[in-house]
């Protein structure tokens, strides 16, 4: 399983991997955001959080298809379904690669983008910390969604349809803790549910998506 | 560590394509599969895989026995041959990769990346990568597509020495592998015939 997860991040590294794509799209849309809504920094700052959560979700949405796709189109998906790992283990696994080269790097690169949309600084912990424990859903939701459309030619749209909304629940605690955060408020229970819904996916959702792969391997 | 089949029936596609097959391979043997193309000699060994279920009939074999080599090799493009073969040796713990390099005549390669290499090439460390399993039961499909006359040779040498320990494989192939040892099973009595429509294409002649 260490020897999957190696390689699956050493093929994102290397040309062509995507990594960086999801990072760079992030980073795009908190550059354009406060050149197309103007420089008025209460308006910036009170739409930072929402910004900044729907920007991490569509930076992540953009390389799902990736996660299952390619190992299928060359012929490893059927010789990993064949090995002595359970699917359920590569599911995991492959989830777990894809948040580490997207989900994580945002979660770091967030806060930097927080200071261009003039996002509280009382908020930025907050702001981590809501990343931290919602973009692991983002991941295995996604692989999820992946092991659904394995099979389909072009099948990334439908694959946005499917997964978006599943990420609804996530963006809406995300943006509600960073925004109680830069108010000052109490925010024990978005936190709280926001982590509930990651363990919740992390518990059921590697089984549906090895389930859905069988199905689509056949 | 042999294998089983009794009458089994395998599906393409919802489709019944072999029904009432049984056959049974000892361990050390081979057995070829031949039929015309669409008999269902890929179905049948991906069903043996465990990749998709059989409609009816038993299928009697050690459990984790099996290697399968399908028409795609399973190679990443950017590592190197020596990470592809070093990922699926961890993933199956399985022996060494360097006796396989060794068998499969990649010594020379093994810092290239799998998408420099040409297609005859790709396909010997495809096949390389059943070594590094270290499992007797070989499915293996189609193993010697452009393959050229002496690789082929070297690849016959190496189901021949995985026989003679003790191995299986069950070949689907159209060209001789230099395996006279090698039982052979036609499949077409096996195919489920698909009633000719006649004169359906006459209405529109």
């Amino acid at each position: 399983m260490r020897a999957l997860l190696l390689r699956d991040l050493r093929l994102a590294m290397r040309t062509g991997g995507g990594f960086g794509l999801g990072l760079a799209f992030f980073l795009l849309l908190a550059v354009l955001v406060p050149l197309g809504v103007g420089a008025d920094g209460t308006v910036l700052g009170r739409i930072a959080p929402g910004i900044l959560w729907v920007g991490a979700l569509l930076a992540c949405l953009l390389s799902l298809d990736r996660i299952f796709a390619l190992d299928h189109e060359d012929g490893s998906l059927d010789l990993l379904a064949t090995s002595p790992i359970p699917l359920e283990a590569v599911v995991a696994v492959k989830a777990l690669a894809h948040w580490l080269v997207t989900g994580l790097p945002l979660t770091l690169l967030a806060p930097g983008l927080g200071i261009l949309l003039n996002l509280d600084p009382s908020a930025y912990g907050w702001l981590v910390a809501s990343l931290i424990l919602g973009t692991p859903t983002l991941s295995i939701v996604g692989a999820f969604g992946a092991a659904l459309t394995v099979g389909l030619r072009r099948g990334g749209l439908l694959l946005s349809l499917l997964v978006l909304p599943l990420y609804v629940p996530t963006l809406i605690f995300g943006t509600e803790v960073v925004r109680r955060g830069a108010e000052g408020m109490a925010l024990g229970t978005p936190l709280a549910l926001l982590a509930a819904i990651s363990l919740g996916a992390a518990a059921l959702l590697p089984f549906a998506a090895a389930a859905a792969l069988r199905v689509n391997l056949r | 560590m042999g294998i089983e089949v009794r009458n089994l029936a395998v599906a393409r596609g919802g489709v019944t394509v072999l029904h009432g097959l049984s056959f049974a391979v000892p361990p050390g043997k081979a057995l070829v599969l031949r039929g015309p193309n669409g008999s269902g000699k890929t179905t049948l060994l991906r069903t043996l895989a465990g990749l998709q279920p059989a409609t009816s009939g038993e299928i009697a074999m050690p459990a984790d026995a099996v290697a399968y080599a399908g028409h795609s090799d399973g190679l990443k493009a950017t590592l190197t041959v020596s990470e592809n073969l070093a990922f699926w040796a961890a993933i199956y713990g399985g022996p060494s990769i360097e006796d396989a390099i060794r068998a499969l005549d990649l010594a020379t390669l093994v810092r290239r990346r799998a998408g420099e290499l040409s297609a005859g090439q790709k396909r010997r460390l495809g096949l390389a990568r059943l070594l590094v399993t270290g499992r007797p039961l070989w499915l293996l499909d189609e193993p010697t597509v452009s393959l050229d006359a002496s690789a082929v040779a070297l690849f016959a040498g190496v189901v021949r020495s995985h026989l003679a320990a003790g191995g299986v494989a069950i070949v689907a192939t159209h060209v001789d592998l230099g395996l006279p040892e090698a039982e052979v099973l036609d499949l077409d009595p096996f195919r489920v015939r698909v009633l000719a429509r006649d004169g359906f294409d006459e209405a529109f002649a």
